[in-house]
């Protein structure tokens, strides 16, 4: 599944509204390993944000360390990005959206990066709803430093090695549900279908959004045992239903049949166009998600698709009123109080 | 000496934590102050939030010596806890007040002590019926005692009361009452004023009464800060606190009624300092205040922040180590982990204030000289200077200077350019040109990582492309000697074959000593250092030296360490003045330690 980029393009590829090709939002070629599940990862995002026709400067992409994390030099070539230290790109994102609240932020993780290490930055990033895109490149074990154990790996679960792992696994979506985060959703590295509209929803949602993506490592944790291979996850996945993006300008009736499903309306104007839900599934309902996820663990499936959005969401920058402005983007004359209030504050202190 | 005890004194209060004793004992010292009169208070209080006790020292200097004196000549004590010591610690011929309403132990009674008796609770009792009214009056009470005991100014009083409650006519009212039944008590028992005692003075000029903390909060305002990311922790938590009381005055878009600054409080300092490097690499200015347990754990980051180059201010207002330590005591012993803050080589800005106008404008500055050299500012204050109100020369800020943003491209900058290089030192200084994200759409963007990159900010793993971005890196480092605060000397001329070298909260005492030891016939060439990288006046004042004495507030003389670390100097000759007690050092141990190494050769 390794994304390889062709060296030769075709002079006809479609363009997106901004005149782009898929090029403009490529990355390097790839060093990971031939079949990684994270190379499919970087296409669905290449795909996503060149079908919203986002302008790639506007977007900036983050990651802490691992396989996982280096992936942000494999897509957006055109994009800042920052590749910050083990578990941390939560704070690093933070801090880069509150310097400017109009970029698009993408930040990609592993599962020790967010699991072991950076969990309580994911919890945190999750507590204040930052504006953002935050992607889990799950593959159930730390790919970079040779194939341990990661604390989402099933419980029973086979390594390569033979080793089966005695301990509880830690449900990211399940977690990110719990608190309270305003978009979450699950899906497979395989399953492009699935991932770019997920992808292309998460990037219109006003608040943090969360996808789990299972992604399986071919090196280290593809072997018969393990609930991460892409064996397991193909027969053991389950979708909520279909997912798709409309976008702002598009007439939602032209593109679906209504009566079939469900659409979301985002904050930014676009919607959300759920088809075929399973029955008494709505993803308005944080409890009804946490059980659908629950129940299908029981039965050891994955279920993907979107989870859960909330409608009404207040982000970071909104809770603690900051200016709409980007905060970098404010001059010396609106930032320094001069002189003469300095000359009023010596006086009060005397 | 004559009139030695005018304007000249130190008197501690001794209270119980949570009280409300501080309001109070900052109402005598600002009476002090408004008379004219150097004062310099300091809070020695517990790692407590209430019930431990807590005192409060106000030295009086007609001399204008800030820094703390040895010796109590006036305790007041209300709190029996502490109340052994309190009566110990008092020196010989001073005065020992106390709240008499329960009778004083046989044995604390020493002869050459004078004790003045006030009936504090039970006055309180009588006067006021509120329970907590009861408890704040007691403290006002003895204010009025000491206003006639030392010649306050009853006026003086009564205006900074005014200011205090303005529009709270009612607890004014309060307040006068209790100050006037301190001032009855005294009346109708004792006679006054004592010999200790206070004389209006014209010694205090246009400065102002401020602690470090606000300072440098203030000046992170007037520098420009708009992202504050921080982890509460003693002492640095009255920055970001600072900080946050004047952006709301002076910070709110007129017409919106938002603030033109955010800030985050993060689950722990490893996210503080992460949010900091977010914001300064996405183009905002942005701080951090913590102290030496954050400054632990932020280290990884720093090392990130160097190398990958980007600007970030950390305010480190150091206090007691190792670990826990004395969390409200003060020390100046993060010196060497922030020098060299994170693992492989690393060297780190360092920036040392002493006083609250240098906490003012080094702040506003630390991020000019984060942009200019693209890397961390750690600016190093402590406890002593960040939570004590300290007489300042006033804050000063110069209109016409305009924030200094470094070497950033523009669009316009970036269109014209052939290829954009991050790490390419096109002006040979080590500095290269950034880029802020979202700036251009084709032109400017690059990773950053903290993994080795070549000139254009791809990754390599090629070691002659590291090394020689590592050779660049202290190019850089050299070009910043240049640009950082030069140290000052005290000396246009050099006069003796001793120097003092000395930085932060020292130099109070350190000034206060060498004039005592030169009234006994010692004198020295003098030097305050001002930040690290040490540029060639450090070099050539201790190498002009045959011996040079270092002051600082730590065991394992850090200071010295770094000097000789980084010039190349002789060892034999550093000669370290060493005090960690958690207590800010004195004049007095300073000719002390000096002496012990001088009057062999002396003698
Ligand atoms: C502070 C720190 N500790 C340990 C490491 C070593 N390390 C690098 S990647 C990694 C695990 C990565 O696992 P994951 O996030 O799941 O990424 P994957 O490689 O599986 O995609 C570890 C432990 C590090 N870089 N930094
Ligand atoms: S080791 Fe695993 S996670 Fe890392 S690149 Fe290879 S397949 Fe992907
Ligand atoms: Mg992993």
């Amino acid at each position: 599944m390794t994304y390889i980029r062709p060296k030769f393009r075709h002079p006809d590829l479609p363009k997106n509204d901004l005149g782009y090709t898929t090029k403009e939002y490529e990355g390097s070629l790839s060093t990971l390993c031939a079949g990684c599940g994270h190379d499919s990862i970087s296409a669905s995002i290449i795909e996503a944000c060149f079908e919203l026709s986002i302008p790639p400067h506007r977007i900036a992409k983050l990651s802490g360390i691992g396989c996982s994390s280096k992936t942000p030099t494999y897509f957006l070539g055109n994009s800042h990005g920052f590749n910050s230290v083990h578990g941390r790109m939560p704070s690093v994102a933070t801090g880069a959206n509150m310097a400017n609240r109009e970029l698009t932020y993408i930040g990609v993780s592993g599962d020790g990066d967010t699991a072991s290490i950076g969990m309580g930055q994911f919890v945190h990033v999750i507590r204040r709803n930052l504006n953002m895109v935050y992607i889990v490149m799950n593959n159930g074990c730390y790919g970079l430093t040779k194939g341990q154990d990661s604390a989402t790996a099933d419980e029973g679960s086979k390594s390569k090695a033979g080793s089966v792992n005695p301990f509880q696994p830690i449900d990211l979506a399940g977690l990110a549900l719990e608190l309270g985060a305003s978009f979450v959703a699950q899906s497979f590295s395989g399953d492009k279908q699935q991932l770019i509209p997920l992808i292309k929803a998460a990037i219109s949602h006003q608040g943090f959004a969360f996808i789990n993506v299972i992604s399986p490592c071919v090196t280290f944790n593809n072997n018969p045992g393990s609930t991460k291979s892409y064996d397991y996850v193909r027969e053991h996945i389950e979708s909520t239903g279909k997912t798709d993006l409309v976008p702002e300008k598009t007439e939602i009736l032209t593109s679906y049949e209504s009566g079939t499903g469900t659409n979301v309306m985002m904050h930014d104007g676009t919607y959300i166009r759920l088809e075929k839900l399973a029955s008494n599934r709505n993803p308005f309902d944080r409890m009804g998600a946490m059980n659908a996820l629950q129940n299908a663990r029981n039965r050891s499936e994955i279920l993907t698709g979107l989870l859960f959005v909330e409608k009404e969401t207040e982000n970071l920058h909104q809770t603690i009123n900051s200016s709409d402005r980007p905060l970098n983007t404010l001059m010396q004359e609106e930032l320094c109080p001069g002189s003469s209030v300095l000359a009023d504050i010596n006086d009060e202190l005397r | 000496m004559p009139n030695s005890k005018v304007n000249n004194f130190v008197i501690r209060f001794a209270n119980v934590n949570g009280t409300g004793s501080a309001s109070a004992n900052y109402l005598f010292a600002k009476a002090i102050f408004r008379m004219g009169v150097p004062v310099t208070p300091k809070n020695i209080f517990p790692s407590n939030i209430q019930g431990l006790p807590t005192w409060y020292d106000v030295r009086v200097s007609e001399k204008g010596y800030l820094g703390r004196r040895e010796g109590v000549d006036i305790m007041v004590c209300v709190n029996p806890q502490s109340m052994p010591d309190d009566v110990r610690s008092v020196r010989s011929g001073g005065y020992f007040i106390y709240d008499s309403t329960k009778a004083l132990h046989p044995e604390l009674i020493r002869n050459d002590v004078t004790y003045i008796g006030m009936p504090l609770m039970e006055m309180c009792l009588r006067e006021f019926t509120d329970p907590r009214q009861r408890q704040l009056f007691k403290n006002i009470i003895y204010v009025g005692a000491l206003a006639a005991l030392l010649d306050i100014e009853f006026e003086v009083l009564e205006q900074l009361l005014a200011e205090q409650f303005e529009g709270k006519e009612k607890l004014i009212g309060l307040n006068i009452k209790a100050l006037k039944l301190g001032v009855q008590y005294i009346n109708d028992n004792f006679s006054f004023p004592l010999e200790i005692r206070l004389e209006r003075r014209d010694l205090v000029g246009d400065k102002i009464l401020v602690d470090g903390n606000s300072a440098c909060g203030l000046g992170a305002v007037y520098g420009g800060a708009t992202v504050v990311a921080w982890y509460p922790i003693t002492p640095s938590t009255s920055v970001v606190e600072g900080f946050e009381t004047y952006a709301k005055k002076l910070r709110i878009d007129p017409e919106t009624g938002k603030k033109n600054f955010a800030i985050v409080q993060a689950e722990d300092e490893l996210a503080a300092i992460g949010m900091v490097i977010g914001a300064n690499w996405n183009g905002a200015r942005s701080f951090t205040a913590t102290s030496g347990p954050g400054l632990s754990l932020m280290n990884e980051f720093l090392g990130l922040a160097y190398f990958a180059e980007i600007p970030t201010v950390l305010i480190d207002v150091q206090r007691t180590g190792p670990s826990t330590g004395m969390p409200t005591r003060t020390q100046q012993s993060d010196i060497l982990l922030a020098a060299y803050a994170s693992h492989g080589d690393t060297k780190q800005v360092l920036i040392f204030p002493s006083t609250p106008k240098e906490c003012f404008e080094m702040t506003a500055e630390s991020f000019d000289l984060a942009e200019l050299l693209q890397t961390p500012i750690i600016l190093m204050t402590d406890l002593d200077l960040g939570m004590n109100d300290h007489m300042s020369e006033p804050f000063v800020w110069d209109d016409n200077k305009q924030y200094n943003r470094g070497k950033v491209l523009d669009a316009q900058q970036l269109e014209e350019l052939p290829r954009f290089g991050r790490y390419l030192d096109v002006d040979g200084d080590g500095i290269t040109y950034r880029t802020i994200p979202g700036t251009h759409p084709t032109k400017g963007s690059f990773f950053t990582r903290g993994t080795s990159r070549d000139e254009y900010a791809a990754y390599t793993e090629d070691g002659s492309v590291y090394a020689r971005n590592m050779e660049r890196l202290l190019k850089k480092w050299d070009t910043a000697k240049n640009i950082v605060p030069a140290p000052v000397l005290y000396q246009s001329e050099n006069k003796s074959p001793y120097g003092l070298i000395f930085f932060g909260t020292s130099t109070y005492s350190a000034e206060e000593a060498m004039d005592d030891m030169e009234a006994s016939g010692i004198v020295f060439d003098a030097m305050r250092l001002k930040s690290f990288p040490f540029n060639k006046t450090v070099e050539d004042f201790i190498h002009s030296h045959e011996m040079v004495f270092i002051i600082e507030q730590n065991r394992d003389a850090q200071m010295r360490s770094l000097l000789i670390n980084e010039l190349n100097v002789n060892p034999q000759k550093m000669i370290s003045v060493l005090n960690f007690d958690g207590m800010p050092i004195t004049a007095q141990f300073i000719t002390s330690q000096i002496n012990k190494t001088l009057s062999p050769a002396i003698n």
